[in-house]
């Protein structure tokens, strides 16, 4: 049964995309994405009461269990939004019917090749999934062919395959190391018979490894100074690939930095895996909180803002102890939550003002009130103010580093106040004041949104205990 | 044991490998560019089937294989086509400062073989190495990207970066995966580059330059 559901979170996506790419109607297939996103979201539901056991090619454990469940949820929310979304853009023709089967099937592949990471047990699968993600996402950011959108794309394929290429390297290095101690074949591969016997493994091959893991699939999290695809690729594709993007497929990579930092830390001789990830991530997030001002483009200046989160959770795990784990784990589930959301409102707020210029729109309260307000909940959520989920998550990645390392928190703390500023003051201008420019009536989906928002106010109210002792668990196997 | 000569066979490729990719960083004719990638590609198919042989790993040849028909064959065609097409096969790219690039050049491969032998001496002498070799091939493959402004030329510095991966990969003895991570990496490079962007960008521009995308950031206010 459970190996049924397994199967299913795979085989549904895959065979979704074979069928969307042949299905010419436009109606139908939009909603053929949405029927494929929930049964891929049912099967790894059901994933949390029997889980199969570990193969050589697919795992599920308690660590990846949790992305693969807000993977799939997030994936069938976007799904929703982007049947309004791409039946406007239809209507205004920045679409054709032959795109829109491509997009489609695109988006299952994307799905499909995120599952496959998240699932895989075998460090070269996983690869190959990461690879298959960038090449879907490239293809999908350059969909609309202005000029913009290509060079977005080109950049993006660019650093991104140099990115993976990286990575693979460091592959090639930890199978290298665990030959040696494993021995030939397929184990040497398998996550987990390599978190058993890292301790054997050689330490030098280990560190050389991990340094090239770290910036190859950082280059894929989006870390500064690797970070320059992010925000053209965000501002330029299709808005539902923005907030998958910044939803799901960074945290995708820095699952796998996770794997392999899992495999560091099991190692006594080798590198401690996280001062490079906390200078690292905290690089990121001072640098992206000053580049919060000066947005023009409301897209881009969102892309700046994963950034800085994604540099906060990458900081949380490299801090690494029970707490900021755990803390670092509900950030990023809460964050995917958040910023996709803030992509579905923008997404609509782009189509109804026809631009995605900041200068440009103004009032959005008053003219779209929806809209509008949807807008404010999410930056508030999204600036780490109270009482929503971020807010908590923040303060205890805070506090915990301000007990064992109070000049690095200091830094965070500053960087995240520099962050509020300037997501507060672009918010006046979008949110308040008199409408102006274009408008036009929305149709937009308002169940994306509310789903998204209703789970971020409730988790800063209320977490459910289940789900407490269940990321505590997992944050205590991280570290 | 291994014996010295299949040894020596083994690293003869490799090391043909890195000379072939200083070829590349120093040719400024985009015709000469591709054919001298077609030769990489030989130089690497040749190599993989070498070690196919010494480990008895047939499945390697289908890597080999791969390498040889794709990238030595149908991807440099397809490129020569493209470029004479757009009336650029002709043209004189002006590589930066060749005398640089290629001192910069004998640095990586420096830094490749100081950074990967402390660290492989357990790896055995057929992958120890291969992996300084592979490595030297990446990080100039990684120079060459930089310093091309030619969307052809960062594809070529791009390609030969997998190249000197899949060097790696067989190096490593028995690695699983591989045959199906070089088809991947085909696909990579198959689909995207030739079939779609160099015909999307080629539409919109009229030039492969990608110099000129510079002009769009998008961030003007």
């Amino acid at each position: 049964m459970s190996e049924l559901a397994l199967a299913a979170i795979l085989l549904v996506p895959l065979a979704a995309a074979a069928l969307l790419a042949a299905l010419p109607d436009d109606r139908t297939t939009a909603w053929l994405n949405v029927l494929a996103c929930a049964i891929t979201f049912l099967a790894a539901l059901s994933l949390l009461a029997v889980r199969p056991a570990p193969g050589h090619f697919l795992i599920v454990d308690d660590l990846n269990i949790v992305f693969i469940v807000l993977t799939t949820f997030v994936a069938l929310t976007t799904s929703i939004f982007s049947r309004s979304y791409i039946g406007h853009e239809l209507e205004s023709g920045r679409l054709t019917s032959v795109y829109l089967r491509f997009y489609h099937s695109m988006y299952q592949t994307l799905m499909f090749a995120m599952n496959l990471a998240l699932l895989a047990n075998n460090l070269g699968l996983m690869w190959v999934a990461v690879e298959l993600a960038t090449l879907t996402t490239v293809l999908m950011v350059g969909i609309y062919r202005t000029e913009a959108a290509l060079e977005a794309a080109w950049k993006y394929f660019l650093l991104g395959s140099v990115g993976i290429a990286l990575a693979l390297f460091g592959t090639i290095l930890v199978y290298l190391a665990a030959r040696a101690v494993v021995g030939e074949g397929l184990d040497a591969m398998a996550w987990s018979v390599l978190v058993q016997k890292a301790a054997g493994f050689d330490p030098a091959l280990l560190n050389l490894a991990f340094l090239f893991l770290l910036l190859g699939y950082g280059t894929k999290v989006g870390l500064v100074p690797l970070h320059a695809w992010l925000p053209d690729a965000h501002a330029e594709g299709p808005t539902p690939i923005s907030a998958v993007l910044s939803g799901l497929l960074l945290n995708v990579a820095l699952f796998a930095i996770l794997r392999f930092k899992s495999v560091m830390s099991a190692n006594p001789g080798a590198l401690a895996p996280g001062p490079l990830m906390v200078s690292l991530g905290l690089a990121s997030v001072v640098f992206a909180a000053f580049m919060l001002y000066r947005r023009q483009d409301i897209k881009r200046l969102f892309a700046y803002s994963s950034i800085e989160h994604m540099g906060i959770i990458t900081f949380a795990f490299g801090m690494g102890g029970p707490l900021a784990n755990f803390a670092g784990l509900l950030h990023m589930v809460l964050h995917s939550l958040t910023k996709s959301a803030i992509f579905f409102c923008v997404g609509h707020i782009a189509q109804v003002k026809g631009t995605q210029r900041m200068p440009d729109i103004r009032g959005l309260t008053v003219s779209h009130p929806v809209l509008g307000w949807g807008l404010v909940l999410g930056v508030v959520a999204i600036a780490g103010l109270p009482p929503l989920g971020l807010f908590m998550t923040e303060f205890l990645i805070v506090t915990s580093t301000f007990a064992r390392q109070p000049l690095l928190a200091i830094v965070l703390g500053l960087s995240l106040l520099v962050a509020l500023g300037a997501l507060l003051a672009r918010l006046n201008g979008l949110a308040f004041g008199e409408p102006q420019g274009r408008s036009e009536p929305s149709r937009a989906s308002f169940v994306p949104v509310g789903a998204h928002f209703a789970l971020v106010l409730v988790a800063g109210v209320w977490l459910p205990p289940a789900l407490v002792a269940w990321f505590q668990y997992v944050a205590r196997i991280l570290s | 044991m291994i014996d010295r000569l299949a040894l020596d066979i083994a690293h003869l490729c490799a090391g043909g490998l890195v000379l072939v990719s200083f070829m590349l960083l120093y040719q400024d004719r985009l015709t000469g560019l591709i054919n001298t990638f077609a030769l990489h590609a030989l130089v690497v198919s040749f190599s993989v089937a070498w070690q196919a042989y010494i480990q008895q790993a047939p499945q390697l040849y289908i890597t080999a294989a791969i390498a040889l028909g794709v990238k030595a064959v149908v991807i440099p065609l397809a490129l020569h086509r493209i470029i004479v097409r757009l009336g650029i096969h002709r043209s004189i790219e002006p590589v930066v400062s060749i005398g640089q690039t290629m001192l910069a050049g004998i640095g990586l491969v420096a830094l490749a073989v100081m950074v990967m032998l402390p660290v492989t001496a357990q790896a055995g002498t057929l992958a120890r190495e291969d992996l300084a070799f592979a490595l030297s091939v990446i990080l100039l493959g990684l120079l060459m990207m930089i310093s091309r402004r030619n969307a052809v030329g960062q594809v070529i510095g791009f390609m030969s970066i997998e190249n000197g991966l899949i060097l790696a990969a067989t190096g490593a003895k028995g690695m699983p995966l591989v045959v199906e991570i070089s088809v991947a990496f085909s696909i990579l490079i198959a689909l995207i580059v030739v079939g779609i962007f160099l015909f999307r960008i080629r539409e919109r521009f009229e030039t492969v330059d990608i110099h000129l995308l510079h002009q769009h950031r998008g961030e003007q206010p």
